[in-house]
This record gives structure tokens, C-alpha cells and sequence, in this order.
């Protein structure tokens, strides 16, 4: 197999996302929606006017709309790589996944690229969050947009595989909603997404300890971090380390049909 | 020929121009009784300097080579040489001294003192009381107009602007303001003076000609509760465009058009934000937060808070002198 296949194999992948992207504009208004509300309605509740106090990234005091910024950041990557787990679930059903693995690439290849391409559709959502979020006086360093990506990219891979894992232990599409209620909002509410984990120790313990173990908090302190010019390597090598143990696992795993990966489920 | 001379000649004046010297913020932390020294380039406290009980005003000698502190606890001014970092004298101060001013003589120095209901003016190089003048009960704010006609004190509890004359140290004339003014402040031109009163919520703008106020300020900020709105430091540009209110409890420093009086934008700093001032070239506003206990610093141009340095606790006063 030549280079060249590989990357028309890439670029084939990436505009059917692409192109998939564009016929459910609605779902790209939603997925912006989300976050949006988050930061003008709940953030306007939670308002912390007199400030955040000073936890590195951040120089200085901070509102709670920049606190939670790169929070939803990670909430658009996570939601739309559940979506994608999703229509994984739907192309299998449909057997257009089927035709995808007829590749005679590497499946491992046809995989990652296939997430690879979910997370670029999802970066570019974030970006246009990070846009419309300097409205609501979110203004990160403009160096800040460009060191971001490398985390967003390891995020999404990190979310995809993890979306693509759960996606080979479901059976039916029936069945996903559920499993996701499961997966999002825990990953979400047991992370530093929307408050500072000093905050959470100073409530309990346990759900420090919670919160630590939840890769989604590592991945959104890399991406808070990045944001910011920092370098957090803690963060990145997490986030890092978790991705490449769910890549390797869903990519073994996965099968065209429905299977059973583990004895006694299906 | 002319062309070369021009070139040699430039190139003699880059070598012996003076680069541009580091300067250096000092502030006084009431609870430490110490100075933190931050270097202005690198944002960082590089030395602190223990001092007399309680410093609370400090301001610089014209020629940017002393220090003068209110040991408020100690009862007197302390004069620290910044080229060494020691304190080389005490001047009387009468008791409590909080805040002071200095001439532009560069000799007399106005003392508010707090419990005596009086100001006492000391000559730097006598040692000697010029002076003892007494206005309102409990005087903070202290202020001598650049032109040095006019030395103002604002006392607390009488709420009152008291105009001495620094001839014959006499009041001329009071001026009623809001409740418990705290600090007062002349524009470079002479034309004003900016009080706050802490109490009142209020800024108030006097025309130094009519010795009359020509405008009351008042602040809002979305979020905050009106009481905790109370202006105590005040800072204006030189080109008489800007001015800063510090809003102490109320965390935020409000930028004025100081032409249009126009309230332009509240900045979020540390807790209780209590004197402020601008680096030489006015690019930077420094704000020392007392709870929190760490300077803000402002970039003027993008209005936007850049960094807050942790210091002793409770700074008070700042200032910034180039390095000596």
C-alpha cells in the first residue's frame, strides 16, 4: 500500500464527515447552542462577579464565564463524539460502515481516521464557540487559539475511541441513549469543567477523588491550559496515555457486525 | 561628507543614550510591616524590606532616591534610601500618621493625623513642625495641589475638604462631600482635584479656580451590591484623559473619561482594592488588593487586567520609582 492510498483513503473519510456535517446543520446550531446557553444562562447564575480566585492557568482574578470556557470547550468535543459513536452505531446497522471496513487499508487506519475526522468536525465548532465567546469578554491570548489545538486533537481522539468503544459494546441503536446518559453527564459534572476541584475537595473527598480519576478533567485542564500559553504536563501525558489505551482497545475490538466482545452480552 | 557626519553622530547618541532602566513598585504591607519590592519588567516580587509597625502611605522624593513611610503604629514617618534599602531617619509626624504629601518645595511634608483631628506640617531637612493645623474630625485623604498653592485634607467623619494654605498653613476654605472622604487627588494642570467618599459611594470632582464641585460620580456595577461600592484611590492620567477609581470591597477598578465624565469600563482586581498608581510611562496601573493581599496590574491601553502578584498582607500604599 502506497502513501498515496492512505491519504486518498484520509481525505475520502474526512469529506464524507465533512459532508455529513454540512447536510445536518441543524446538529452543528445545536452543538453551538449547547455551550452557548451554558455560558450566558447558567454562568449568569452562578456569576461569580467578585471574581475566581487565582489557580494557574489564569495571572489574575477571573470571572466565571472565563473559568468554564475551556470547560465547554471539552462539552462540544464530548457531546459530538457520543453523536459520532452513534452514527457509528447507525452506519453499522445501515452496513454502510460495512463498506467503509471493505477498505483494503488497515482497519486500525480506517478507524483512527474516521475519529480523526469526527474530532476535526468538532474543532471547528469549537473554534466558532471561542469566536462567539469573545462576545461574553472571553479573550484568551490570540497565541492561546493556536496551542489549543493539539489538545483539542487529543481530546477528541481520546473522546472518539471512547465513543467507538462503547459503540462495539452496544447492541442496538435503542439502546445507546441510555448507555450515553451513563458516559456524558458523570464525565461532565465529575470534572473540572465547571468548578475548580479545590472546590469539589472542599465538598467531598470522594468526589475530588472522582474527579481525578475522570480522564474528561485531565483532558479539559490541557485545554485550559493550553488556552493560556501554559504547558500542564500532568494534563497532556493523562489525557495522552488514555487515548492511546482506548484507541488500541476500541480498534481491537471492533467489529463490522454485531458482536459480542465480551462473554454473556448480546 | 554631511550624510556620514549624520550617521556618525547617530550612532554616538545610541551608544551613550541611557537604556532604559528597570523600574521598581514598592508597596507597603499594613499587617507585615514590610515593603515588597516588584521588579515592573519581569512582574515579580524580587525583595522585601522590613519596616516600621503598620506602613500604611508611602511616597517618593523628588529625586526618586527616598522613600517616606507612615509607621502609623510607630508614630512617625520613616525615610528609606532606596539605593541601599535602609532606613536611614524618622521624622516627626504627630500620632497615627496615615497618609501625607509632599510640596513640590521638596521640604514640607502635610501629615494627616487621624486621632488628633489635625495636620502636621514637617520640614524634611529641619526635622522641625512647621505647623500643626486643625481641620475635621479623624483627616485621611491628603493631597498638595502640583502647583503648591494648595494643600487639601478630607476628613472622615466630617466629611469635609479642608483647603490649607500652604503660606500661612491656614484653612481658607471647606467643602462639604460625600460621607467619609478618604483620598483626593489633583490633576497635573491644577484645574481639579477628585475626592472619594468612601461611605457615599461617590467620586467628587472640585474646580480648584472656583474651589466649587462641578461633578458627582457615582458607580454601578452589574452584580454588586451598592454597598460594597465604596471609592477610596484614586488615579489620573497626565494628559488629563483617564482617571481610576479603586471600589475597594467591590473588587474593581472603574475607568473614567476624566473630560467627559463618563463611566467607561470596571475592571475585576483583588479583594478590596485600596490605592492605585500608573508606571512612568503610563502603560501599567498598579492596584493593591488589602483582603486578598496582592498587586493587580493593568494594561491601560487594552484595559484588561494582566496579572495579580502576590505581596505581603494587606498592601496599602504603591509606588513606582526607576530602579535606583
Amino acid at each position: 500500500m502506497k502513501a498515496a492510498h492512505y491519504w486518498h483513503c484520509f481525505v475520502g473519510i474526512q469529506s464524507r464527515e465533512w459532508l455529513r456535517f454540512w447536510q445536518q446543520r441543524t446538529r452543528f446550531f445545536s452543538a453551538l447552542v449547547r455551550p452557548l446557553l451554558w455560558l450566558a444562562v447558567f454562568a449568569a447564575g452562578f456569576r461569580a462577579v467578585l471574581g475566581v480566585s487565582i489557580i494557574p492557568p489564569y495571572q489574575t482574578y477571573i470571572t466565571y464565564e472565563t473559568y468554564i470556557a475551556p470547560g465547554l470547550c471539552g462539552m462540544i468535543v464530548l457531546f459530538n463524539s457520543m453523536q459520532g459513536a452513534l452514527s457509528m452505531v447507525y452506519d453499522r446497522e445501515l452496513g454502510s460502515m460495512r463498506v467503509l471496513l471493505m477498505s483494503p487499508l488497515p482497519r486500525p487506519f480506517l478507524l483512527i481516521t474516521k475519529l480523526l475526522s469526527m474530532g476535526l468536525v468538532s474543532i471547528g465548532q469549537v473554534y466558532i464557540f471561542l469566536l462567539v465567546a469573545r462576545l461574553f469578554d472571553i479573550e484568551p491570548p490570540t497565541l492561546g487559539y493556536l496551542a489549543v489545538l493539539p489538545a483539542l486533537m487529543l481530546t477528541s481522539l481520546m473522546l472518539g475511541a471512547l465513543g467507538l468503544l462503547i459503540a462495539t459494546w452496544v447492541k442496538q441503536l435503542e439502546n445507546f441513549a441510555g448507555v450515553m446518559n451513563f458516559v456524558i453527564f458523570p464525565m461532565f459534572f465529575l470534572s473540572s469543567a465547571l468548578y475548580p476541584l479545590w472546590k469539589m475537595q472542599e465538598a467531598s473527598p470522594w468526589l475530588y477523588w472522582l474527579c481525578q480519576i475522570n480522564p474528561f478533567t485531565h483532558a479539559v485542564e490541557a485545554i485550559r491550559f493550553a488556552l493560556y500559553l501554559q504547558w500542564n504536563p500532568a494534563a497532556f501525558g493523562i489525557t495522552l496515555a488514555v487515548t492511546l489505551v482506548l484507541a488500541s482497545l476500541a480498534t481491537a475490538g471492533f467489529r463490522p457486525q454485531r458482536t459480542k466482545i465480551l462473554p454473556g452480552v448480546a | 561628507m554631511g550624510l556620514i557626519r549624520t550617521l556618525a553622530l547617530c550612532a554616538v547618541c545610541s551608544f551613550t543614550a541611557v537604556p532604559a532602566m528597570a523600574s521598581l513598585a514598592y508597596v507597603s504591607n499594613e499587617k507585615d510591616n514590610s515593603l515588597s519590592v516588584i521588579d515592573m519588567d519581569t512582574l515579580e516580587v524580587v525583595d522585601t524590606i522590613a519596616v516600621g509597625q503598620r506602613p500604611r502611605g508611602i511616597l517618593l522624593s523628588k529625586d526618586n532616591s527616598k522613600l517616606y513611610i507612615c509607621a502609623s503604629d510607630d508614630d512617625t514617618v520613616q525615610i528609606l534610601d532606596l539605593a541601599t534599602r535602609t532606613i536611614i531617619d524618622d521624622l516627626p509626624s504627630g500620632e497615627d500618621p496615615e497618609q501625607f504629601a509632599l510640596h513640590p518645595n521638596d521640604r514640607h511634608l502635610y501629615i494627616a493625623n487621624e486621632d488628633d483631628a489635625i495636620v502636621t506640617v514637617v520640614d524634611i531637612q529641619t526635622k522641625e513642625v512647621l505647623a500643626q493645623t486643625e481641620v475635621g474630625v479623624e483627616p485621611e485623604g491628603m493631597a498638595v495641589s502640583p502647583d503648591g498653592r494648595w494643600a487639601v485634607s478630607s476628613s472622615e467623619t466630617t466629611s469635609m475638604l479642608h483647603w490649607i494654605n500652604t503660606e500661612t498653613f491656614k484653612i481658607e476654605k471647606n467643602i462639604v462631600v460625600g460621607q467619609r472622604p478618604r483620598h483626593v487627588e489633583f490633576s497635573d494642570d491644577n484645574k481639579t482635584a477628585w475626592a472619594s467618599a468612601e461611605i457615599g459611594g461617590t467620586v467628587h470632582v472640585i474646580d480648584v479656580d472656583r474651589l466649587s464641585e462641578i461633578k458627582t460620580l457615582d458607580f454601578s456595577i452589574r452584580g454588586v451590591h451598592q454597598d460594597k461600592v465604596q471609592p477610596v484611590g484614586i488615579e489620573l492620567t497626565s494628559d488629563g484623559k483617564l482617571a481610576f477609581v479603586a471600589l475597594g470591597p467591590a473588587n474593581h477598578v472603574a475607568v473614567v473619561d476624566a473630560q467627559s465624565y463618563e463611566i467607561l469600563d470596571y475592571l475585576l482586581v483583588g479583594s478590596r482594592v485600596w490605592h492605585l498608581e500608573l508606571n512612568e510611562d503610563e502603560s501599567q496601573l498598579l492596584t493593591t488588593n488589602g483582603v486578598s493581599g496582592d498587586v493587580s496590574v493593568i494594561d491601560v491601553a487594552d484595559r484588561k487586567v494582566i496579572k495579580s502578584i502576590k505581596v505581603g498582607r494587606y498592601p496599602w500604599g504603591v509606588v513606582i520609582a526607576p530602579s535606583p
